[in-house]
């Protein structure tokens, strides 16, 4: 499952794995609007950014083809609206779209796969993240394991009973949705029972380190580079 | 485990009266009268529906019904929730609903970290439990990767780090083999605290339990010794 293997991954000892969440947050955040305000004929830009995601990835040690097969999950979604655009003549904005999306989807990749899930929410929550945000992200994120569990089992049992069809999948689904209510509604009653207060206690955050600040400093330097020379 | 003051509270649970109604309009409970004494183990059996797991969902308010409930001394109430939440370990049926946390040594001290521990001092108590529960190799696994019976042990330690009073078992030998129940059953019997165990296995109740309670349609149909009860609700295989 994909979300075990991101899980796996950001439990790794690499400089990356190492650097504060609240610097690696912050520079997915100068990374993002950099690439977001990027206009589309500056081609050599986004080469530039991909470059930079590439470098990080490496130095996390973290599988590229494995990283980019999970970045472009995301492309789909744009794509629609890519080629709209691309049909409407503008092909240079519909390849922005599309570069935008992949390399913004990469980095994200990039912060969840080298800082573990309590790491990356206690720096939201050191920076006043709405708190509600904050406990979204953690139950989806919990959820995610008990509801690809629940569809794997029943895409077996409805296997061992015919073949797939779109109507098979589209009754899946239904019944996914229910089940996962029920599933959900479970895993809820069991952390009131342990004590859960509706919210998660946040992992202590190591002193932020001047060794963060130089990552965080290069990573607005790198960006700005990018966005302003070429 | 530091806290068990058994010899202080002689009685754990009581509950009087106790009714319970799903908002579909099943009437789960029907004025159940119950009592536990510290270090007592009861069994409960009935059949599916018979308002088993309704009832001890009630033990530390995860329903609520009508009806005077007191746990250790302590009448359930909002005000009093936290604290019977702390006193009552309930081990659910189904372990994945119970392990959520990414590793092990994490669900296991999800609780701790709930009763306000230091996340230092939460670990160390997840570590004391799961060597007690002989889960210490797999401290940073994923929960979702352990077999049916590491998952009801490590379901057992996130419940044992709270250092209840009351144990509630609905199930715990469900999906499990023979030695792996074995090996659960003799893990249970050393553990100290007062238990109510949910089951249909008669042999398991014969093992840990010195009182049977059978639920019959939201009511208590009788009570008694183990094998007194099993005998007259006919409740064995053959």
């Amino acid at each position: 499952m994909h979300h075990l293997v991101i899980d796996r991954w950001s439990r790794g000892t690499s400089p990356l794995h190492q650097c504060d969440p609240r610097a690696k947050l912050a520079a997915l955040l100068v990374f993002l609007i950099a690439l977001s305000t990027t206009l589309p004929p500056a081609q050599g830009a986004f080469a530039a950014y991909a470059i930079l995601l590439l470098l990080a990835a490496k130095l996390a040690h973290l599988p590229i083809r494995g990283l980019a097969g999970r970045a472009a999950l995301v492309l789909p979604f744009t794509a629609t609206f890519a080629l709209l655009t691309w049909w409407s003549g503008d092909s240079l904005r519909a390849l922005a779209l599309i570069e935008k999306s992949f390399l913004s989807g990469l980095a994200a990749l990039l912060l969840v796969s080298t800082t573990p899930l309590t790491g990356w929410t206690a720096a939201l929550e050191s920076w006043h993240a709405p708190r509600m945000l904050i406990l979204v992200i953690q139950f989806v994120y919990r959820y995610l394991f008990v509801i690809a569990e629940q569809a794997q089992r029943m895409r077996w049992a409805a296997l061992c009973r015919g073949r797939g069809s779109f109507r098979l999948a589209a009754g899946l689904v239904g019944v996914l949705f229910a089940r996962s209510w029920q599933r959900a509604d479970g895993v809820y009653h069991s952390m009131l029972a342990r004590g859960f207060r509706g919210r998660f206690v946040p992992s202590p955050l190591a002193p932020f380190h001047a060794i963060d600040a130089l990552f965080l400093f290069a990573c607005l330097a790198g960006c700005l580079a990018i966005r302003i020379l070429l | 485990m530091p806290r068990h003051p058994h010899t202080a509270v002689s009685r754990a649970i009581h509950i009087q009266g106790l009714r319970y109604r799903y908002p579909d309009g099943t009437q789960a409970l029907n004025g159940i009268d119950f009592h536990l004494d510290s270090g007592e183990s009861v069994a409960l059996f009935g059949a599916n529906g018979s308002g088993k797991t309704t009832f001890v969902l009630h033990l530390n308010g995860l329903l609520r019904g009508e009806g005077s409930i007191e746990i250790c001394g302590l009448p359930l109430a909002d005000e009093t929730l936290e604290q019977i939440r702390s006193k009552v370990g309930v081990v659910f049926q189904d372990s994945d609903e119970q392990l959520f946390m990414p590793t092990v040594l994490e669900d296991v001290a999800f609780g701790p970290l709930n009763l306000g521990l230091s996340p230092e001092d939460a670990q160390t108590r997840a570590r004391t439990v799961l060597k007690r529960v002989g889960m210490t190799h797999a401290l940073e696994r994923a929960p979702y990767h352990l077999s049916a019976g590491e998952k009801k042990r490590v379901a057992i330690a996130g419940v044992l780090a709270m250092d209840p009073e009351i144990l509630v078992l609905d199930e715990p030998t469900t999906f499990l083999d023979p030695p792996t129940r074995r090996d659960l059953l003799a893990l249970l019997r050393s553990l100290p605290q007062a238990k109510v165990v949910v089951t249909h296995d008669a042999n398991l109740a014969r093992a840990l339990a010195t009182r049977a309670v059978f639920f019959d349609h939201g009511q208590i149909a009788g009570e008694g010794d183990v094998m007194e009860v099993i005998q007259r609700f006919h409740w064995e295989y053959s």
